[in-house]
């Protein structure tokens, strides 16, 4: 990229840092010079709650890294130390367990966004991808923090997981132990995982969203439009006529969303921390005993709706394998959608119909993937029984197919409904 | 348009799912956080009749002067073997011990009241009954064969289960174990009630000391950011008049 200049030259200490390293220089390409487009709505808030949230885990990590201990022997107990006697601790503990569901909350609509008004169609893939690895790490951080504090939910749950890598044809005994660092979960996995949650998966959190931000300040935004504002710029300036510079505009308009965030995220953490148990389990009160299986294991909200696709696959050959791979590809396919839509428009406003009805399906599906997902089942591929309006446990588990089906549908489909169909016209300039 | 169709599914299935969480059979347990008199009777219940076998290892003596017991109370009253106020309320016996003695080794009850819930304690302790069969000569409804013994017997009295037949909504026929008064206890039912709901209120307050401090401290948050939500609301809303 060409150097910036800037227009005007600093004096005194912010001129001598300049001269220096490019503070200014920064501040202008990437604040007070990023122009995005003026129409941002609702949707647009979630990426910026991304990064408050992320800063909001390191932070209450930090604190309580300093009281708590990866031991099998401790862990439980420390963690429980932390919410009776660090002074606030009950409060950095429940800020960092309902940031965990947050993240997700509030990811899972900035992905929705993109898919909406297809931010992730060109130019816009890589960033797109550079995302979905974020969203990738992230489910990895969530499964080792969840380990941490050692309860029933914690070990049964890392269990059946690393259990999924060892039905792999071939590797996957192997697989399963050089993950646990043993036969069964335990001590070294304890500190394996802490190390991957502390120090490893944040690290890479925090230069893929580094990555995420340049390459959207290298593309520019997209907005609910979904058309390129680069087209109609100020002949004088060169500045898009429908941008508004990121600072103030958006920075204002950002800080009331975290402030309106804040809010909300305050209601739950000094409220309902546990949140009915799908933020904080009831089962995970109770010190891991690797000697006595809960009768129902499932895991957090945010990664039922892969659960239950994993559960929907019935065996086959003696294996859970297929249901394995299915989970899998439900998250992986996720880095196509660049090139399974072959819209010729961008935004959910002025695609044909059937894009609607199918992302509608999309998400329905989603919803109640992720709500089978949280039931608790005893015997693999079936769905338990006594599911309001689904009822029988039959019913429950081809409810669970069926809208799995939609699931991988949406995706497989992608390319023949999004090329047909008539799309509306684009406006010239941002509505 | 999608954003409230998707709200309008979100609820629905929240619904649904409280509706789902609702079902069973346990009866509400009648506590209040802020009660003191109850929180500190249910300290005695608990010291008196718990303490023997189960630890709250996670809970310091000294801890209960938040429920308004004094130091010197906690001395006088609280403590038979030598303890200092400072020491986690632990049992003497080992779990290795225990298991010996009872075939399990009873749980730490610190946090029960968060993985078991109030309501179930509330229910379980109110439903021991007799049954010759079982290895301690009681049985429970909600926790059938359990390893637990009725210690509160003395007060509750004996319970004898019958098994009834009645008639559920749809109208069939359904057997239901029904517990019946034998031998009366020193306690009304009344009052046996009352101290189960005072022992199951320090139970919550054991299993999160700092629950009233945090709903308190949460009012004044949720104030303050009220008032932060309208102000930058409103320069957000000065910084965006211009832009049409």
């Amino acid at each position: 990229m060409a150097a910036v200049q800037p227009t005007t030259k600093t004096s005194g200490l912010l001129g001598w840092i300049d001269e220096r390293f490019p503070l200014t220089k920064l501040w202008k390409e990437h604040v007070a010079e990023y122009y995005a487009p003026k129409n941002f709505n609702f949707w647009y808030y979630f990426g910026s709650l991304a990064l408050v949230v992320l800063v909001m885990q390191i932070l209450t990590g930090i604190f309580l890294t300093m009281h708590y201990k990866a031991d099998a022997a401790e862990a439980f107990s420390s963690v429980e130390y932390v919410m009776r006697e660090v002074p606030f601790g009950w409060l950095i503990r429940y800020m960092h367990s309902t940031g965990a569901s947050a993240f997700f909350i509030v990811v899972y609509l900035h992905m929705f966004r993109a898919m909406m008004y297809g931010s992730y169609k060109k130019p816009r893939e890589l960033l797109w991808i550079i995302g979905v690895l974020i969203y990738l790490s992230l489910m990895g951080e969530a499964f080792f923090g969840y380990l941490l504090p050692w309860g029933q939910m914690s070990f049964w749950g890392a269990q059946v997981i690393v259990n999924l890598f060892g039905s792999i044809p071939f590797i996957g005994p192997d697989l399963a132990i050089w993950i646990r660092g043993d036969y069964v979960i335990s001590d070294a996995t304890l500190n394996r995982f802490f190390a991957f949650h502390v120090i490893a998966l944040p690290l890479v959190l925090l230069g893929l969203a580094a990555a995420h931000l340049l390459a959207l300040h290298e593309v520019g935004s997209s907005n609910p439009d979904g058309i390129d504002i680069k087209v109609y710029k100020d002949p004088k300036t060169g500045i898009p006529l429908d941008a508004v510079p990121f600072h103030p505009y958006y920075t204002v308009k950002d800080i009331f969303g975290v402030a309106v965030f804040l809010f909300v995220f305050a209601a739950i953490v000094f409220f309902a921390p546990e949140m009915g148990g799908y933020f904080l389990e009831e089962n995970n009160f109770i010190p891991a005993n690797p000697m006595q299986t809960p009768a129902h294991i499932a895991p957090v909200w945010y990664f039922t709706p892969f659960y239950s696709i994993l559960r929907a696959v019935p065996p086959m050959m003696e294996s859970q394998f297929p249901g394995v791979l299915c989970m899998g590809l439900s998250v992986l396919v996720f880095f196509f959608l660049p090139w399974l839509d072959r819209s010729p428009v961008r935004s959910i406003r002025y695609r044909a119909p059937s894009y609607k009805w199918w992302l509608a399906a999309f998400v329905a599906s989603f919803i109640v993937l992720g709500y089978l997902g949280t039931k608790p089942t005893d015997v693999w591929g079936r769905f338990p029984a006594g599911i309001p309006i689904i009822g029988d446990d039959e019913r429950a588990t081809w409810t669970a197919r069926l809208f799995g089906a939609v699931y991988f549908l949406f995706f497989i489909c992608m390319p023949w409904y999004t090329s047909r169909g008539r799309t509306r016209p684009e406006p010239q300039r941002v509505t | 348009m999608n954003a409230k169709k998707i709200a309008a599914a979100l609820l629905t299935m929240m619904l649904a799912a409280a509706c789902w969480a609702q079902e069973g059979h346990l009866d509400r347990a009648p506590i209040s956080p802020t009660d003191a008199a109850s929180l500190q009777a249910g300290a005695r219940t608990f010291v008196n009749y718990c303490l023997n076998c189960h630890s709250a290892g996670l809970v310091r003596y000294n801890q209960l002067e938040k429920i308004g017991i004094s130091e010197q109370e906690i001395k006088d009253n609280l403590l038979f073997t030598g303890e200092k106020v400072g020491d986690m309320m632990k049992v003497t016996a080992s779990a290795n011990q225990q298991r010996v003695w009872f075939g399990n080794a009873p749980p730490d009850l610190s946090l029960e009241a968060r993985a078991r819930g109030v309501d179930w304690l509330y229910t379980y302790l109110r439903t021991f009954y007799r049954d010759p069969s079982t290895v301690t000569g009681w049985n429970n409804k909600v926790f059938p064969n359990v390893a637990m013994p009725n210690v509160l017997w003395t007060l509750q009295g004996i319970r004898e289960a019958k098994v009834e037949t009645v008639k559920d909504e749809g109208g069939e026929d359904r057997k239901e174990t029904v517990l019946e008064a034998a031998q009366g206890g020193t306690m009304s039912a009344a009052e046996y009630d009352r101290t189960v709901a005072d022992l199951v209120n320090f139970m919550e307050w054991m299993a999160e000391p700092h629950a009233l401090e945090r709903r308190n401290i949460g009012y004044v948050v949720l104030i303050g950011l009220a008032v932060l939500v309208l102000l930058t609301y409103l320069v957000k809303a000065v910084f965006w008049q211009d832009v049409h």
